[in-house]
């Protein structure tokens, strides 16, 4: 995935592109896609309630993260690069 | 063909892909294992529950005077023994194990007495009068999604769910991307079909069952037949509002969980009854109460639409998924949603789901809960645009499949997956080429489920006498204690026989996630081997201090520890026997532990290859041959990968053939016991063949892969497919038991059905 120069903010968050399962658009002013400023995802899931406060019921209901492919359950520290891939995703459960 | 590619180099093990016999198959063979059911304790007591005859009731009052005064009675509980836990989902586990205000299911807890004996028990149950007012009750899911269905639980939706439908419609949820219209567009056949199945039990063998003690200082102890202690500590502490750290909970030896033991029915109402009573108090579910009031899997009523072009490539997809979970809510089909193209590299893809819910019981996971139902409904659809258009359906989905780079419907990109492997490995098989006789059919499915790590911790002893002791906290379902015994052997560089992997009680450990998710020989293989490095580490320590160089100089190599670089010096190997037989003189025992909420388990995908024969005088089908191809990344023990996935191909049969809660006009379930509800037996089944694939998984050390759960999700739609092609008409049901063939039969051959 090539690497694009992005706005670094001094408190070193980058602005990351997160995506949004289709049923939660409905808080993004229709988005697919949105950016927030965030070096983790504990960081990254604070500032899309706060932007998008119509998330924050199935955020603290509680949300697995897909960075690059992989799902983090809860992982407050997983740090985020400005050409990570983002995905949020309903919480995991199995059997 | 292109597969994906190899990204781990391969690695030589010792260990790791061997067979050594089972840890736990003397205790099982031999009857000496205990298991939930197994445990009693001085002065005990029995318990039994009494539960509501009716779908959905008020209960305007429940009278346990008489009970109380029995004979033999010491002591009886009924919700109002109980607080309100401050978690909503705490408190639905509460008001499952105990009906508060309504009964919302037939076979609902309303009422429990613990006495002297089973027979004091079950007396004083027919002395509690309820006072119950009858309420209109839906068991059916599409019914319980329309405006002016009885309404189960009020103000139970999520924000994303609209107006358009019930109040009982707690989820919705919508996944995928691209243009569907442009997509539907490209396609030269588009076909759209609606499906139905049936909820299925887990089916283990081993019913609940629990002993619990609660001493006067307000510190309890649990024994139960669980997927996870810790699971059960921290909702039983929550209910019984009582510190986490008071209860200790002791797992049993596991009968079959499947995702069944995920969560609590029985264990508060033993810890309360224990508590009121002051005596150790045992409850062992009857099958009957399982079935009734334990958690079988959603059903669902979907309707799937594909369009593909003549040449086989999937133009674009979209599934309407609707879930019953029971009567409270369920995010299942949210699971069944993400799943249900995974299989699949589109450009235009959308899942739409909504859960409802029922005056069924509450439902609890089963294998890769939420998706072997969706998956079964689009491998049926891409199946039948396949024999529309003649094409071979593994080389449709080749021509499809997701590869590594492929956005998959949820929105992740996959890394390295095997489903191009496990398709060219069947392709390749001599199962698909054997010739079929009239009447035969072959179907094929893929399947996929996301697997996780999360919470675990382990601790790894050296013994004084060079033998290594692993404690982990995961109860073991599926072979977990070999296999995470061999890969604390492969690190260390032992054999296996000097290694004992115990499963132990909440007090024992941190915390670990339940046993679920395909996530242990994963996640605890993990935290092992991190556990075993660590071990390592302190060993090559002991060593350089014996031999006075420095720690940097010492590497530890084929199960000991030597000297390393130009100037450490020349001394023999020191192996893990000779420096734990002076760990006290060197500075006390060695041990290692990792704590961690592992993640990068990495996605599974399947493949089924089935053959059936379907008489078409009785509707009966046969299971002539099966073959299953798993990518499981690194087998550890090869025979209980095979295991896990002949298992769910086993249970998947069922799911397809046989089994399904039945509930009659009254809502009451119709067939609660095993001779009613039909799981396969042997005599029902071929011998289910395995073919494992290795695609190293990048996120573990030595490429694992969970396999527990995606070995269900095929055959649904695998035998469906196989069905459908042996009696030539298209079967958009399950199970497809013989009465449900024969109509299928009749309604395609309306003349034949009228001779």
């Amino acid at each position: 995935m090539p690497r694009t120069r992005r706005r670094r903010p001094s408190n070193g968050a980058r602005v990351v592109k997160v995506a949004i399962w289709g049923s939660l658009r409905g808080f993004t002013e229709g988005r697919a896609e949105v950016e927030v400023e965030a070096a983790t995802t504990k960081e990254m899931l604070d500032k899309l309630a706060e932007a998008y406060p119509g998330l924050r019921p199935q955020i603290e209901r509680g949300v697995s993260v897909a960075v690059d492919g992989l799902v983090y359950k809860e992982a407050w520290f997983t740090p985020l690069r400005p050409d990570s891939e983002v995905v949020l995703m309903p919480l995991m459960v199995g059997g | 063909m292109a597969l994906d590619k190899q990204t781990a180099a391969k690695r030589e093990f010792k260990v790791v892909g061997t067979r050594p016999l089972r840890p736990d198959g003397v205790d099982k063979v031999t009857g000496k294992a205990l298991y939930g059911a197994d445990l009693t304790a001085p002065g005990m007591l029995v318990a039994r529950i009494l539960r509501s005859p009716h779908a959905h009731a008020r209960i305007r009052a429940i009278d346990t005077s008489a009970a109380e005064a029995a004979p033999g009675v010491k002591a009886v509980v009924t919700a109002a023994d109980f607080g309100a836990p401050a978690d909503e989902a705490v408190r639905d586990v509460l008001v499952n194990c105990m009906a508060h205000d309504k009964a919302l299911y037939d076979g609902h807890a309303v009422a429990a007495v613990a006495a002297i004996s089973e027979a004091a028990a079950k007396a004083a149950l027919k002395l509690i009068k309820v006072d119950y007012e009858v309420l209109p009750h839906v068991t059916d899911v599409d019914a319980a999604m329309k405006p002016g269905a009885p309404v189960i639980q009020p103000g139970r939706q999520a924000e994303t769910v609209g107006t358009e439908v019930s109040e009982n419609v707690t989820h919705y949820c919508e996944f995928g991307h691209g243009d569907l219209e442009a997509g539907f567009a490209k396609a030269d056949h588009v076909i759209e079909r609606s499906f139905k199945t049936e909820a299925t039990h887990q089916g283990y063998i081993e019913p609940h069952a629990c002993l619990a003690s609660f001493a006067s200082d307000g510190k309890a102890d649990l024994w139960c037949c669980t997927q996870g202690q810790y699971m059960v500590r921290n909702l039983c502490s929550q209910i019984m509002g009582m510190e986490a750290s008071q209860l200790r909970v002791t797992p049993s030896e596991i009968g079959g969980g499947f995702g069944g033991k995920t969560t609590v029915f029985i264990e508060p109402v033993a810890l309360m009854l224990a508590k009121k009573s002051g005596r150790p108090v045992k409850i062992v579910m009857s099958r009957s109460e399982v079935l009734r009031a334990t958690g079988p899997t959603c059903s669902s009523s979907m309707g799937v639409k594909i369009g593909m072009t003549k040449d086989g490539r999937i133009t674009a997809g979209h599934a309407k998924l609707r879930y019953q979970g029971g009567a409270f809510p369920c995010g299942t089909v949210e699971f069944g949603a993400m799943a249900a193209f995974a299989a699949y590299d589109l450009d235009a893809v959308r899942t739409e789901g909504w859960n409802a819910m029922t005056n069924r019981p509450k439902q609890a996971a089963y294998r890769a809960p939420g998706a072997p139902m969706s998956i079964y409904g689009v491998e049926s659809v891409v199946d039948e645009l396949c024999q529309h258009f003649g094409l071979d359906p593994l080389d449709v989905r080749l021509k499809n499949a997701a590869k590594a780079g492929t956005k998959a419907s949820y929105g992740v990109t996959f890394t390295d997956i095997g489903l191009s492997a496990c398709l060219a490995k069947a392709k390749a098989h001599p199962h698909y080429t054997a010739p079929l006789k009239p009447g035969q059919g072959r179907g094929v499915s893929c399947g996929f489920w996301f697997n996780f790590g999360g919470d675990t911790c382990v601790t790894l002893n050296v013994n004084s006498d060079g033998t290594v002791s692993v404690t982990e906290g995961n109860p073991d379902i599926g072979g977990s204690r070999a296999s995470i015994g061999m890969m604390a052997a492969e690190e260390l560089g032992v054999t296996f026989d000097k290694v004992r992997t115990q499963v132990v009680d909440t007090a024992s450990l941190g915390y670990n996630e339940v046993t679920d998710g395909s996530r242990v020989t994963f996640a605890v293989g993990l935290a092992t081997i991190k556990a075993a490095q660590a071990a390592k580490k302190v060993m090559c320590q002991r060593a350089a201090k014996i031999w006075g160089i420095d720690e940097e100089a010492v590497v530890w190599e084929d199960g000991a520890a030597r000297p390393s670089g130009p100037n450490a010096g020349q001394f023999p190997p020191m192996t893990l026997a000779e420096i734990a037989a002076v760990s006290s003189q060197t500075g006390g025992p060695i041990a290692g532990h990792h704590e961690v909420n592992a993640d990068g388990a990495g996605v599974s995908f399947g493949v089924h290859l089935v053959d059936v024969e379907v008489d078409p005088e009785t509707g009966a089908t046969k299971v002539l041959r099966y073959t299953v191809f798993q990518d499981a990344g690194k087998a550890v023990h090869p025979s209980y990968v095979e295991g896990q996935m002949q298992g769910g191909a086993a249970q998947g049969i069922g799911w397809a053939l046989n089994e399904e809660y039945i509930y009659g006009d009254d809502g009451k379930l119709q067939n609660p016991g095993f001779l009613d509800y039909r799981v396969p037996v042997a005599s029902d089944l071929p011998m289910i063949d395995t073919v494992i694939l290795e695609i190293p998984n990048p996120g573990h050390p030595y490429g694992v892969r969970g396999v527990g759960e995606t070995s269900i999700v095929p055959p649904l739609a695998a035998i469906a497919n196989a069905v459908s092609r042996a009696a030539g008409v298209r079967l958009t049901s399950l199970p497809m038991s013989p009465p449900r063939i024969l109509a299928a039969l009749d309604a395609a051959h309306p003349a034949a059905a009228a001779e």
